[in-house]
């Protein structure tokens, strides 16, 4: 084996050192079961986070460019003062929506898309009254972008032929339960009376409040937008490439395309700032377990000068010598990595047992592993100093240190 | 064990100069030209007040340290330009030492400490190893507490351990410093009748460093230091 008399006396000393060696590693422990566990629960809880804000909306929205007043050029010469009112943006299809959509399709990056027809209408049930949001949907397409069939907690997602699909929050307003009537009313004289199907809920109530979701022609007919699709949602399948995507998509068919990136800039920047912080405590903490390992290598390098002096003089090299720290510092790492690695899994378990229990942490199996090795190198990096002293420990000296 | 050629020289020293703090206005020499030779089988001590240099001249003839001037020859290999591998290697292999605070490495058993510089040059012993390690610590009267660690010894055992530990690799030379200043008479007794035998038996040259006047007239040879140089060098015998 190689290394053996190295890894037999790293061994025999740090058993030797039984205290300093506990204190030691359980200082690595804590230090490594800091990082594992808030890496893991900064990761559980960012994917949480992405995974609620995109479990209810697209990861690109493609929707027509916004309408802009068309300003005459001046004459040569002339000198033109404008006083400009935006334009109202009304409603409006996506000119030939089914061509963009077929050409979406074929995009590589994209998973799935669907076009919508959206705008705003009222719904009535007797004496009470809400402003809902229209969804007419191609419910197939649809529900690759956002499963909502499995957010329905009552009747059955089934929408056409006056079917229609409403959030619980709507429901209760209105007082509506699966199987009743509700009437839709999208503006002059155009209204219609739906049959609730289903009832979903997405958590978050604007959502529950508002969504109505129907069959695009009924959608169509009801905003007097016959044929629309006023957006198309798109799904990719990297949800960190949606910015990119986006772009091409922009590129490509001359609209608007907005990934959820733009949409929740404020969210993509806090998470970054959560990162950012996270990595920094880790390697603040990683700095302070390596110094650790190196100032108690260092005395420990003193306490056996004598002994160093001896091993020379009976023929251990200089690289044996190096050695020798090198694997303390080694074991040291790796040990205290696994002890750490498996107390911070047990906090892992532990939030996700007896925690606020508001999401779930997940461990990624590579993560102790990342940290063993991480922690390994770093216990070898620390010992650097103090072995590079061990090994150039002059033995005549050594051996009459006292 | 080394074989030797017909001369059975094991170390010859050819005006040895030692000097510290060279090219400094600090810079003195401890060690003015010695020339000596040890055969296989002598029994030497060397003598001298402290400071004479004899701690000096022992480090150089061990490989710890190194000449300023002149030549050590170790089993015929010139040692004063060696890297520190090969000396480091020589050391192993040529050389035992016996310090005077026995200095054992307290974190292993005396057999371990025993077989500790087979161990750094070969690795894990191989049963015939142990077993010698074994013999010796038999030899050397501590049958039985091989598993002792060093603080479960006292200083007599432990100095006996240094023994068994010096001769494992069966040098050539074996150099000794004090081996006897730190214990009772009794068992300094005892450590030095065990240098007797593994020179009579193994005939590897004692080259033993004492302030003790009993202790050196019990030697073959005995080798005077006065002030770096070789003052008187009475015993020697003729031949080997």
């Amino acid at each position: 084996m190689p290394m053996w008399i190295e890894w037999t006396i790293a061994t025999q000393f740090l058993r030797e050192d039984k205290a300093q060696s506990t204190l030691i590693l359980v200082g690595i422990g804590v230090g490594v079961a800091v990082i594992v566990f808030l890496t893991a629960l900064i990761t559980g809880l960012q994917g949480n986070i992405i995974e609620r804000t995109l479990g209810t909306q697209a990861h690109i929205r493609v929707q027509p460019t916004e309408e802009v007043n068309r300003i005459l050029a001046p004459a040569d010469g002339a000198v033109q003062l404008v006083l400009e009112n935006k334009r109202a943006q009304r409603l409006r299809s996506i000119n030939n929506w089914q061509q963009v959509r077929d050409v979406l399709d074929t995009l590589p990056q994209v998973s799935a898309v669907s076009p919508v027809i959206s705008g705003p209408a009222f719904a009535r049930r007797g004496e009470a009254l809400e402003s809902v949001a229209l969804i007419g949907i191609d419910a197939e397409r649809y529900q690759r972008i956002i499963p909502i069939q499995d957010d329905v907690i009552a009747g059955v997602f089934r929408i056409g032929a006056g079917d229609t699909v409403i959030g619980k929050q709507l429901a209760a307003d209105l007082g509506l339960r699966v199987g009743d009537k509700l009437r839709l009313d999208g503006g002059q004289g155009r209204d219609s009376v739906v049959n609730v199907a289903g009832i979903f809920e997405l958590g978050v109530r604007e959502l529950d409040a508002r969504y109505v979701y129907l069959d695009m022609k009924q959608a169509q007919a009801l905003l007097d937008l016959p044929g629309a699709a006023t957006l198309i949602d798109v799904t990719v399948d990297d949800i960190f490439s949606a910015q990119q995507v986006a772009a091409r998509i922009a590129r490509l068919t001359g609209l608007k395309a907005e990934s959820w990136m733009d949409t929740n800039a404020q969210l993509m920047n806090a998470l970054r700032s959560q990162s950012l912080s996270t990595q920094m405590i880790s390697v603040f903490v990683a700095l302070s377990v390596a110094l650790g390992i190196a100032s108690v290598l260092s005395v420990s390098v003193v306490q056996r000068t004598r002994e160093i002096g001896i091993l020379r003089a009976m023929g251990t090299t200089r690289e044996q010598m190096l050695g020798v720290f090198l694997v303390q510092g080694a074991l040291f790492g790796l040990s205290g990595s696994l002890l750490g690695g498996l107390a911070g899994w047990g906090l892992v378990g532990a939030f996700n047992t007896f925690g606020p229990k508001l999401f779930y942490i997940p461990v990624d199996p590579w993560l102790p592993v990342a940290a063993a090795l991480l922690a390994t190198v770093t216990g070898i990096v620390s010992a650097a100093i103090p072995a590079r002293r061990a090994a150039g420990l002059d033995p005549v000296a050594a051996i009459r240190h006292a | 064990m080394r074989e030797h050629d017909a001369a059975q020289e094991v170390l010859r020293l050819a005006g040895l100069r030692k000097s510290y703090n060279v090219g400094k206005p600090t810079e003195v020499e401890v060690l003015h030209g010695l020339d000596l030779r040890l055969q296989r089988r002598d029994f030497v001590a060397l003598v001298g007040a402290s400071g004479s240099g004899k701690s000096t001249l022992l480090n150089l003839i061990g490989l710890l340290d190194q000449p300023t001037d002149g030549e050590l020859f170790l089993l015929g290999e010139a040692t004063r330009h060696m890297d520190d591998a090969r000396r480091t290697a020589l050391r192993g292999s040529a050389i035992g030492f016996v310090f005077q605070f026995h200095h054992l490495i307290q974190a292993f058993n005396a057999l371990d400490n025993v077989l500790m510089p087979l161990m750094v040059a070969t690795g894990k012993p191989s049963r015939e190893q142990v077993e010698r390690g074994r013999a010796l610590l038999a030899q050397v009267g501590l049958a039985g507490l091989e598993q002792r660690k060093p603080d479960q010894l006292s200083g007599g055992q432990q100095q006996r351990v240094a023994v068994a530990r010096a001769l494992v690799t069966r040098p050539a030379l074996l150099l000794a410093d004090e081996p006897t200043g730190n214990l009772d008479s009794t068992s300094a007794a005892e450590v030095f009748a065990l240098f007797r035998k593994f020179n009579r038996e193994f005939g590897c040259a004692v080259l033993l460093v004492t302030h003790d006047g009993r202790l050196s007239a019990q030697c073959d040879r005995t080798v005077t230091l006065v002030d770096g140089r070789i003052d008187s060098d009475t015993g020697a015998a003729p031949t080997a």
